[in-house]
């Protein structure tokens, strides 16, 4: 083959290949502005004010439905879940909110790539203070009294191996606005002794006051309950396989995600729920695999996404074991009560 | 002592090197390699770069323990290492057929991703793209050996790691333009990859050749020797010299902390803001991409052996600086600098070291050989060392892996200290 004919063909496959390429990218950049475009039977969604400080209960959460507010923060009143929409305007990929204060994990689309940062906001949603995130953002959570805020991030260290992720987990005291950027660098106590490891993970927060939370740590394999304490700078571990605890609000009870035995490896988990005076364990009604830090409604109910037609709608189960799991709302993530 | 050493040598070689010589050092054969090796690093970096997001936001899935395949993976990955340089020797040389077919299943492996939507699924397409990679390397590295003249491989090897890694760095930003162009298009992402992957392979088939005659024979008729045979290949470590090569690699590997450690360590020991975490790989691959050439162009003029030792002593001083009480961005910066400087000074020195060590018709499994050994070593390092980080603490694990390189290090130069390569007159 002459240079010139190899030149051509070359030339050619560019052409072909670079029509190829294009083609792809209209077509996912089309099916892309659809989302934008408000589903005929999905839930009804419209502009308005959002406030954390509500009269009556409400859910509030990210809306998942297509059209204009997609991925804005929305609420619902709690009695009627399926109703209209009121969003803020707000655009969150997690959030959480308690006694007026909030926090929202957004992405932030630079030049070169998206960058990721944890926005604390008052009871306005209004920007009171924010920090840069490490990683993509999976659990957010704030304290019973508003005053610590807490999320995850999932990072990939090495851009050559790709495929190893860890977590950082960080914690912000919104009354100095202090931050403790990776709870790995926390004291840890294992089954009685001091542990170190390159591979620990921490990730979960769920506060019960503002100084003890609960969190889950993983390392060599396991994952653990921990219970950790914010001015100690301590994780202790009180029990095995227990991963995105949930403390119900009369501090009793951690709702979380077990690793069942003879489940397929891709849908390891279900619903569990441990007594912590008794260390027992209940499985809930929910037979599926959820993969999800659940949230308690009231203290018998639990919360929580399941994936959806539109990325995922909330689920709710009781939380002795008995009913059945319902659907509560279609597309939306997210959610967080107030009032 | 040995960066001295090399200055030394260098300052005295210098006079010889214009800019014509420059030219000719790299035969097209190489640049053609670097070309498919950079197409083919921005493909598989851009998926690389999106599937953390694509797996969590996009599927909905948590990757922890997605690395667990890796040990396997990696196992699994130095075999077939080995059997593409074997195969590569066999049958008259067909090191462009087994690279083209490694860079053809990686490349398959790309419009893959866009069926598999679990993580078992995408560990398998994964495990089959890097069986890939495992297949290509000794036979890329081989032709790269054939094509060039002996006394400048180093700066043949240098420009192909140098453009391979341009193609890493140009892959993520790739991944980024096409996802904001198409909103969360990662399909898309996965299809401009496959596109990419596929004009990769198109560059091998159009201009590498199928015969590559061994420069540095001239066609001196090399007597059609029997097809090497598996016994041949391994009994290539009876050579003294890449016994004693792949041995130093080897023992410098089991002393060499991964990547991740390492980043690992300088955001823990040194109070790094945990966002800047992602920039560390960044750094190492600029540094990497800078230096690979002017430091391969220095392994042709002093010893290949002493530089690739020299690069492990500025490893050595790496792990000093993380471990010395220096905190801070500029500390960081200077860790990355020594990291890059290292992988600059070793990765194409050791190849072009190989070549120098085993006969024209053993390219393949030669370097298959020596690259195993290396990526086995650094494996059971990666082991140890995590071992080592639970039982003592990531300080102390540096410290005695630091102890443990430097006595590698005066091992490996007793080893090598004989063997002065021997470049035609």
């Amino acid at each position: 083959m002459t240079r010139r004919s190899r030149l051509l063909i070359l030339l050619l496959a560019v052409v072909l290949l670079g029509a190829v390429g294009t083609g792809a990218v209209l077509h996912a950049a089309h099916r892309s502005g659809m989302r934008d475009e408000q589903q005929a039977d999905g839930p009804k969604v419209r502009a308005g004010t959002v406030s954390l400080r509500v009269s009556g209960r409400q859910l509030l959460f990210r809306n998942l439905a297509w059209g204009p507010h997609r991925d804005e923060i929305a609420t619902v009143p709690a009695g009627d879940p399926q109703g209209p929409r009121t969003a803020s305007g707000v655009k969150c990929l997690r959030f959480h909110a308690a006694a007026g204060t909030a926090i929202c994990l957004q992405a932030v689309h630079g030049a070169l790539e998206d960058t990721y940062r944890a926005v604390v906001l008052d009871s306005h949603l209004h920007e009171l203070h924010h920090f840069p995130a490490a990683g993509i953002p999976t659990r957010a959570r704030v304290s019973p009294s508003g005053h610590l805020v807490a999320w995850t991030v999932f990072v990939s260290g090495d851009s050559y191996a790709g495929t190893d992720f860890s977590t950082r987990t960080a914690i912000v005291d919104t009354r100095t606005w202090t931050i403790d950027d990776n709870l790995e660098t926390f004291h840890i106590t294992k089954d009685g002794h001091p542990y170190h490891a390159a591979d620990t993970n921490i990730w979960g927060v769920t506060f019960a006051d503002d100084t003890r939370f609960y969190a889950t740590l993983a390392t060599a394999g396991h994952t653990y309950l921990v219970r950790g304490d914010v001015k100690a700078r301590t994780l202790t571990t009180l029990h095995a396989n227990v991963e995105c605890p949930s403390l119900s609000p009369d501090g009793t009870r951690i709702a979380y995600k077990k690793r069942v035995k003879g489940a397929s490896p891709d849908a390891p988990w279900r619903l569990y729920v441990l007594n912590l005076r008794t260390m027992k364990e209940t499985a809930t009604a929910e037979h599926r695999n959820i993969d999800d830090q659940a949230l308690w409604s009231d203290n018998s109910t639990l919360v929580y996404a399941l994936p959806g037609d539109y990325g995922s709608d909330l689920w709710t189960v009781p939380a002795n074991g008995t009913g059945t799991a319902r659907r509560l709302t279609p597309s939306a993530v997210a959610p967080a009560y107030l009032g | 002592m040995y960066l001295a050493d090399s200055r030394g040598t260098k300052a005295a070689v210098v006079p010889d090197s214009g800019p014509v010589r420059r030219s000719a050092a790299v035969p097209g054969t190489v640049l053609a390699l670097g070309a498919v090796s950079l197409i083919t690093d921005v493909s598989s970096e851009m998926v690389t770069a999106v599937l953390p997001l694509y797996v969590v936001t996009a599927l909905g899935l948590s990757p922890l323990g997605f690395g667990l395949l890796d040990g396997i993976n990696n196992g699994v990955g130095a075999l077939v290492r080995l059997a593409g340089g074997h195969l590569a020797d066999r049958g008259g040389r067909r090191h462009k057929v087994v690279a083209g077919v490694g860079y053809g299943l990686s490349a398959l492996c790309k419009p893959l991703l866009l069926l598999a939507h679990t993580l078992p699924l995408i560990s398998a397409v994964l495990a089959a793209d890097r069986t890939g990679k495992g297949l290509r390397t000794a036979p890329r590295d081989a032709m790269i050996s054939l094509a060039t003249e002996p006394e400048h491989r180093g700066r043949a090897f240098g420009v192909h790691r140098a453009m391979d890694t341009t193609g890493a760095l140009l892959g993520p930003l790739v991944a980024f333009a096409v996802l904001r162009a198409t909103v969360d298009g990662y399909d898309a992402v996965f299809a401009v990859s496959g596109c990419v992957a596929a004009l990769g392979v198109l560059v091998l088939v159009l201009f590498v050749p199928r015969h590559i005659a061994p420069a540095d024979v001239v066609r001196l008729p090399e007597p059609e020797a029997p097809r090497p045979a598996l016994r041949d290949s391994l009994g290539l470590l009876r050579r003294p010299e890449l016994r004693r090569l792949t041995l130093c690699a080897t023992l410098l590997g089991l002393t060499t902390v991964s990547d991740s450690f390492l980043y690992l360590l300088l955001q823990r020991e040194g109070n790094l803001p945990a966002h800047l975490f992602p920039l560390l790989p960044l750094g190492t691959a600029a540094v990497f991409l800078l230096l690979a050439v002017p430091l391969g162009a220095l392994a042709d003029r002093v010893n290949r052996r002493r530089l690739f030792l020299a690069g492990h002593v500025v490893l050595l001083l790496g792990y000093g600086l993380v471990l010395s009480p220096w905190h801070g961005v500029p500390a960081v910066i200077a860790v990355l600098v020594l990291h890059g400087t290292f992988y600059a000074a070793t990765d194409g020195v050791l190849a072009a070291a190989t070549a120098g060590a085993v006969p024209a018709r053993h390219q393949g499994a030669g370097q298959a050989l020596v690259g195993t050994g290396q990526a086995l070593a650094r494996f059971a390092c990666s082991l140890a060392f995590g071992a080592a980080w639970s039982l003592w603490g990531g300080r102390t694990a540096l410290a005695v892996t630091a102890a443990a390189l430097a006595v590698s290090a005066l091992v490996a130069t007793y080893l090598l200290r004989t063997t002065d390569e021997v470049l035609p007159a």
